[in-house]
């Protein structure tokens, strides 16, 4: 938008496409087809408003920006609503400032709006942060005439375990119902009644049961929507704010920490419009109770003779470690990073394992993977930025492919742009998929479509088959990806799971070659993207330089102020990897970082793994499968307590300052670095400002990228009886995650843990639709209530971690693999 | 009421506060919704080039079925149109002709508007409400059993010069009194069906509420039902009588203008 | 100078079935779009330009002007299928001409849709009736039947070539689905809340198309239009008010009913018309076109029933539902009854209108009933001052209207209820006969 400034005389020429108008008097030139009421808000002059919202289609409703307007010398005979009505040349407007008719219409709506509203402020959530408020202080008569009977409500009503309303506060906006059907595609809020008697509320038997409903409770300019886990708990003046980034999610989120006396109290979304703009999901928004959950580490521990790990100083047990990394060092030491790093932790670790390890062996990559992968981000992903594919160049793409990226719960973010571009002009997204998710049903609907098209939008696959279909896509699909309209060409968005699925990277490389489309890659977890960036991966230094390359490690070597040629050279093991040395004691010592056992690809084997490596150390911030087995355990801080940035799956990079006092707790760059300095090793990652610069001094590889992955598609296992099928499964937003814990009211907005299969499926397994079926493997079981599912025939789907279902704890198996189901 | 502990996250509630306990369990659309029914759905649906459009008969089909809007009646809508529980009861709530409890057999409507008030609306309802020992949207005797009746007072109704008006299931009885009206419940109540003035044969609050669902089972016979009310008919009816008429038109349709030169 | 009253859309009600085809066809029916399917669509726009035919919705907007809003072309949004959208809605206060004309007239207005439709090229046309009017949409849907037996709608309609369907389509109750973007809204199957204007039904209508959105006594009357021709229309009326039009005389006059007159007659002959006042007792007040146009009183006897009459005396033509009261009639009581009905009917989407309503109710029954104070009838003239013009669709408008000019006129009226007893509801007509 251009930022126009004063006109400074009348006679400059209108720059083109814009129109000339006169606002209190002052002339100003404004895009065509801009609101009026941003046009005041950029000469500031702010004109009192309720149902406005700059990212929410205009409404018109509160009539409480109420202006004066001449056009062609003419008043218009009613005052107008400023956030209705575009500017036009040659427009004069009076707003409040110099027209008494705007001044009186103004009072007059405030008048109205407070005369049913209750004098409650003293015990609302909102007092003191309150748009009614501050503006009936602005706006409103000084004295009531209402000696009526107001309209009262039971209150407040729950409709849902997190959002609270209570309707004698609301205004009738709409903010809410309005974010919920334009933005998140969530229609279970709604007006219902009408007249004066009109209210929001949700349906008798569906709850307000949306990702994203905490947005509704931050734009609700009254305080008719409150948080339950917010409420009563502070006063917005008390709180201390501090811009943050979402740590759930590869998405980047800017959000706003408030703290009062060292504890964060709450979260909400930060306007950021090329990330997030003004929206976050619930998971970002509530989950943060994990800070002061009952597991959280705060002293080191060591495990004694005895056996048992006890807290112990960090002098003693830095130098427990050290000693012990250093006599497993000629047996080897592998370092398992973990996805939930800040760019600055991973470029530690990497540097960690390359210089206080003399290893490759290293990666950042706590779930399935594949070596097909590191060649696909080798080749595709690593050094790229927004420039090259970004939320906005996301948005404005003709058509989107996600493969192995279920948006909505893998990357909340991700999908509400997409959400966005087919509401705004009807962006063609498909999915590569097993079934119609909420998420492709609501990425399906263009603008005035009839009635959802979500079928053709979804590419079904039995797991495993994905790549197949990819390299068989219909004519449709690809010639929608090849765009070459506005916006360019289609984007591929990829996600991790595609490491399940041998083939599939490269198809996807294949398509986009063929397409010309846009290739993005998508993780589900917050450090995955930094860590590739930073070197964490077997294969690549940091900045993407590969570690066969003799130039590069050159130029890693000398930044380093190594010897030359001291950097190992051959390339290292991934996770299952490394796991699989250490258990066969190929490998004397482990340093894990954030990783769940559980999330592995084999759990059972790297516990096992854990419990016969001759060394473990710990960087965790809660007790874990991992601290359980851990010779040594070193307590890390969480974002809350320090400095540092994420890289989103844009490639961006995501700074954030601490929110709550810093000392005492030392982020995993600074951990180690002591860790090193013990080991006569210098890493130069005491802050991650420290580590930061030395990791842009770097900068990024030179020359070609490498070639990309060409593995052959795979065949999908075919049920080798009539009881068996073929798993999918993914991770639902809000589920068991670790980082999740200890917020009820969250919790309570889960998505049900079902399993799914088709109706001819159901019916040849001899399953009912709500009655519960038994999920089998060797490993254990898993018994949920069936809904009957547009699957592919013989595929099953769990959720992935989600209520009685936890995939790789109790099967021990993944997407594609077989297991028997019964009634 | 509880103080709440910030470094804790237990709930936060007075104890007469209504708490969070859950969605309400999900059930299926119940039976009554029978294939003849989701037959007629699917017609309805397919006459609108949208599918959404079919909201307000579909509704009106519910009422036919179950003599109200339900919760079911409104799942029932929201799964044949692809639509949320909560956009249905947003649209269900909003129109006054649907009705959020049973009502009897049939639904006396009074137009209590300023005008049918003045000549006698406001005395009809005030006399049947105290008959019935009724309010407004209320219903004497059991829902839907015969005899029943739910009473309302209804805005203007569009019969003005017939008033005051009242109606029976829809179905127009004009120019009321008390007496008249009170005469009109009483035969109701017996199980009779005194025919509207304006309307088809009476039948009953479900059968019409079919019809304004589109499902015409006999049209050409209640097509039939009377219309011609002497107030409809005066001006033309004067008109005859004094010769007065329109002018005449021409004999042939005159030309048709010619276009302005399109640029 | 034309007759007193000029039946040209009551000319066939007195015929027996005058509803049913066969009847219509004897009487000319059909004839008009036989003669229409030879025109060119353009040609039609314009005649109905030509004969200055205006919406007798309450508006008075020119009726083709509306129609050659209509993009049409191969390309843009003329390319779009358009629509046609019959607002049978009848259901402000004292209209009650609608209803009537679908009783006893259907394919009038069915003709006229198809005429319509194949002018502005609409394939598709929706007549939406307020579904208390059960009766009237039976006679429009049988007559649907008819047209479509006899091939008047449907595929290939006389052989022209041009395609229709209509769908008869049963409000649920809520007044302001008489607004046209409201009634677009609740036809797609939402709240019936009114639209933000631009973009107007023309360009984006019924699903976000080119709509047009007419009264079924404007289209009824585009029959007579294409057999008469615009010099015959314009016979009847005013220059910028032409045509007959339905008044529907109601309330205390000895013969209440439906008057097809020339726009133009005043309040004076159509009393003489409808047998004077009931039982003598004089006229206090008067509505000329429904409870959301100003009152009238008795010196407003000889004004003219036009577009520029009405307004010009400070009222609105509006539908012509003139709603007549004598003296036994208290202005503030009848005022608080409008106002309920307006609070009732609010559809709650903007805040002048709702909580406008809402209080104006809460003081008006207090005035009835003897509470009120004198600064009560400044504080209803100012907040009837901020909901004219403020709220969101004309609902808010219309709403002020009784009181404002109901205090205009009677202020004394209100201010002697704040001394006296609380006023009864006056004695109902029927029971002093």
């Amino acid at each position: 938008m251009t930022l126009a400034q004063d006109a400074s005389t009348d006679t400059d020429p209108v720059p083109e496409g814009h129109v000339r108008l006169t606002i209190d008097g002052r002339v100003i030139d404004a895009p065509k087809g801009e609101l009026l009421i941003r046009t005041c808000e950029r000469l500031g002059i702010i004109v009192p408003r309720f149902c406005d919202h700059p990212l929410l289609d205009p409404a018109g409703a509160c009539r409480q920006c109420l202006v004066e307007v001449e056009m062609g010398g003419r008043p218009m005979p009613k005052p107008q609503a400023s956030c209705t009505m575009t500017v036009a040349d040659g427009m004069v407007v009076k707003t409040q400032h110099t027209s008494p008719v705007a001044e009186k219409a103004q009072a007059g709506v405030m008048e109205l709006l407070l005369i049913n509203h209750p004098l409650d402020c003293p015990i609302c959530d909102k007092g003191g942060e309150c748009p009614l408020q501050n503006q009936a202080m602005t706006s409103g008569r000084t004295d009531s005439r209402f000696t009526e009977t107001k309209r009262t409500f039971p209150k407040p009503l729950p409709i849902s375990s997190q959002v609270l309303l209570d309707r004698e506060r609301c205004v009738l906006c709409q903010r809410c119902t309005r974010f919920s059907e334009e933005i998140a595609g969530d229609p279970f809020i709604e007006l219902l009644e009408r007249g004066a008697e009109q209210q929001v509320g949700v349906a008798d038997d569906k709850p307000f049961q949306s990702y994203f409903s905490g947005n509704t409770i931050q734009i609700c300019p009254v305080g008719a929507l409150t948080s339950a886990a917010y409420r009563f708990r502070s006063r917005p003046f008390d709180l201390r704010s501090t811009p943050g980034v979402g740590e759930h999610d590869s998405g980047g989120g800017a959000i706003r920490v408030d703290t009062r006396r060292g504890t964060v109290l709450r979260r909400l979304a930060g306007n950021d419009p090329e990330v997030n703009e003004e929206w976050i999901d619930d998971r970002t928004r509530f989950a943060f109770r994990y800070l002061s959950s009952a597991g959280r580490i705060t002293r080191p521990m060591v495990r004694g003779a005895d056996g048992v790990l006890a807290e112990t100083s960090w002098t003693d047990a830095l130098a427990v470690a050290a000693q012990g990394l250093a006599a497993a060092k000629e047996g080897g030491i592998g370092v398992l990073a973990g996805g939930r790093l800040t760019v600055e932790d991973a470029y530690a670790y990497a540097k960690f394992a390359r210089v206080a390890a003399g290893t490759n062996d290293v990666d950042f990559r706590a779930r399935p993977h594949s070596a097909e992968e590191l060649d696909f981000l080798a080749g595709h992903v690593v050094g790229q930025g927004p420039e090259v594919l970004s939320y906005t160049r996301l948005e404005a793409a003709p058509a989107v492919l996600c493969v192995a990226l279920e948006p909505e719960e893998e990357a909340p973010l991700v999908f509400l742009r997409l959400h966005k571009a087919v509401r705004k002009h009807g962006q063609q997204v498909f999915h590569l998929g097993q079934w119609t998710t909420p998420a492709v049903e609501r990425t399906s609907r263009g603008t005035g479509a009839a009635s959802p098209a979500a079928k053709d939008n979804l590419i079904p696959a039995v797991p495993g088959a994905e790549a197949a279909v990819l390299a068989a896509l219909p004519s449709h699909v690809v010639d929608a990806l090849r765009g070459g309209g506005l916006g360019g060409g289609g984007v591929v968005l990829v996600g991790e799971r595609a490491a399940e699925v041998p083939g599939l990277y490269s198809a996807v490389s294949a398509l986009a070659a063929r397409t010309g489309a846009v290739v993005g890659w998508v993780p589900r977890r917050a450090g995955d993207r930094g860590a590739l960036e930073a070197g964490a991966v077997p294969t690549l230094l940091p900045g993407g330089r590969p570690v066969g390359d003799a130039r590069a490690r050159a130029e890693v070597e000398a930044l380093w102020q190594l010897p030359s040629g001291s950097l190992p050279s051959l390339p290292g093991r991934g996770t299952a990897e490394i796991l699989t040395a250490a258990a066969d004691g190929e490998l004397a010592a482990l340093v894990v970082g954030g990783v769940d056992p559980y999330d592995l690809a084999d759990p059972a084997a790297a516990i096992t793994a854990l419990r016969e490596v001759g060394f473990l150390v710990s960087l965790e911030m809660h007790t874990s499968a991992v601290t359980e087995l851990a010779d040594v355990v070193l307590p890390v801080a969480p974002d809350a307590h320090r400095a540092g940035s994420y890289v989103n799956w844009e490639g961006r990079r995501r700074p954030f300052e601490p929110a709550l006092d810093a000392s005492g707790v030392l982020p995993d760059c600074r951990v180690l670095d002591t860790l090193a300095v013990e080991m006569d090793v210098d890493l130069f990652t005491q802050t991650p400002a420290a580590a930061a610069g030395e990791l842009e001094r770097l900068g990024a590889r030179t020359g070609a990228a490498p070639a990309a992955p060409a593995v052959p598609a795979g065949e999908p296992r075919r049920p080798a009886s009539p009881g068996q099928a073929v798993l999918a499964t993914w991770r639902q937003l809000v589920d068991h995650a670790s980082l999740s814990v200890d917020e009820p009211a969250l919790a309570g907005t889960a998505r049900p843990a079902l399993v799914r299969v088709n109706a001819a499926t159901a019916e040849r397994l001899g399953l009912t639709e709500g009655a519960p079926a038994t999920v089998r493997t060797a490993r254990g079981m898993i018994t949920l209530p069936v809904a009957l599912t547009d699957l592919p025939d013989g595929v099953v789907w769990l959720p992935g971690n989600s209520g009685d279902s936890r995939v790789r704890a109790l099967l021990g198996a993944g997407h594609g693999d077989l297991v028997e189901v019964t009634a | 009421m509880t103080t709440p502990n910030p470094e804790t996250n237990g709930p936060v509630a007075a104890p007469q506060e209504r708490v969070w306990d859950g969605p309400a369990p999900q059930s299926p659309v119940s039976p009554v919704f029978d294939e003849l029914t989701r037959q007629r759905t699917k017609e309805i649906v397919a006459q609108y080039p949208q599918s959404r459009s079919a909201l307000l008969p579909l509704l009106h089909l519910v009422q036919s079925v179950e003599g109200h809007v339900s919760q079911d009646g409104i799942r029932y809508c929201a799964e044949a149109l692809e639509l949320t529980t909560a956009e249905v009861a947003a649209v269900a709530t909003f129109y006054t002709m649907y009705k959020r409890t049973p009502c009897g057999e049939h639904l006396v409507s009074v137009c209590t508007n300023t005008l049918c008030a003045v000549l006698g609306g406001d005395d009809i309802y005030a006399r049947l409400k105290a008959k019935l020992g009724i309010g407004h949207e209320e219903t004497a005797g059991e829902p839907g059993s015969p005899g029943s009746i739910t009473l309302e007072h209804a805005e203007c109704l569009a019969a003005c010069d017939l008033a005051p008006v009242v109606q029976v299931n829809y179905e127009f009885f004009d120019n009321q009194t008390v007496s008249s009206a009170e005469e009109l419940v009483d035969a109701l109540q017996r199980g009779e069906k005194p025919h509207p003035t304006r309307g088809a044969a009476l039948t009953d609050f479900r059968s019409v509420e079919l019809e304004l669902a589109g499902v015409f089972t006999d049209l050409p016979t209640t097509v039939e039902g009377a219309s011609s009310a002497v107030e409809t008919m005066r001006g033309a009816r004067l008109a005859t009588d004094r010769g007065w008429s329109a002018p005449s038109m021409p004999d042939t349709p005159p030309a048709f203008p010619t276009l302005p030169e399109k640029k | 100078m034309t007759d007193m009253l000029t039946p040209v859309l009551t000319r066939r009600w007195q015929s027996p079935r005058s509803w049913s085809i066969d009847t219509y066809e004897q009487l000319e029916g059909y004839q008009a779009l036989r003669t229409a399917l030879t025109a060119h669509p353009d040609q039609l726009i314009q005649l109905v330009k030509d004969s200055g035919l205006r919406g007798r919705g309450g508006a008075g907007f020119p009726t083709g002007m509306k129609w050659g809003f209509i993009p049409q072309g191969p390309d843009g949004p003329g390319a779009k299928p358009k629509y046609l959208v019959i607002n049978a809605d009848e259901g402000e206060p004292g209209t009650c001409k609608d209803i009537p004309t679908m009783m006893a007239d259907p394919h009038s207005l069915i003709e006229g849709c198809i005429i319509t439709s194949f002018a502005i090229r609409a394939n598709f046309c929706a007549i939406y009736i307020r579904g208390e009017a059960l009766h009237p949409i039976r006679r429009v849907r049988h007559a649907v039947d008819e047209a479509y037996a006899k091939g008047y709608l449907g595929k290939d309609i006389l052989g022209s070539g041009f395609d229709l369907d209509i769908v008869v389509h049963a409000g649920a109750g809520a007044y302001i689905c008489g607004e046209e973007t409201a009634l677009l809204d609740s036809l797609e199957g939402r709240r019936g809340q009114p639209r933000l204007k631009p973009p107007f039904p023309a360009t984006s209508g019924l699903y976000a198309s080119p709509t047009v959105v007419n009264n079924v006594e404007t289209i009824a009357s585009v029959p007579a239009i294409v057999q008469g021709g615009s010099e015959w229309f314009r016979s009847m009326g005013t220059e910028k008010s032409p045509g007959p039009k339905i008044y529907s005389v109601s309330g205390h006059v000895e013969r209440p009913g439906q008057y097809e007159a020339p726009l133009g007659i005043t309040l004076r002959q159509l009393l003489e018309l409808a047998g004077g006042m009931k039982g003598g007792i004089p006229l206090k007040f008067w509505t000329p076109g429904g409870s959301s146009t100003p009152l009238f009183t008795a010196e407003h006897l000889d004004v003219p029933l036009d577009f520029e009459g009405a307004a010009a005396a400070g009222s609105m033509l509006g539908t012509t539902a003139v709603q007549v009261f004598n003296e036994t009639v208290s202005v503030p009581w009848a005022v608080m009854k409008w106002t309920e009905f307006y609070k009732h009917e609010s559809c709650g989407k903007c805040t002048p209108c709702r909580e406008g309503t809402y209080w104006l109710v809460q003081i008006l029954e207090r005035m009835v009933a003897g509470e009120g104070t004198p600064s009560d009838v400044e504080t209803m003239l100012d907040i009837c001052d901020n909901i004219l013009g403020r709220s969101f669709c004309a609902l808010g408008d219309g709403a002020t209207s009784p009181i404002t000019s109901a205090i205009k006129y009677f202020r004394q009226e209100f201010l002697d209820l704040c001394a006296a007893q609380p006023v009864a509801a006056p004695e109902p007509a029927g029971a002093m006969a």
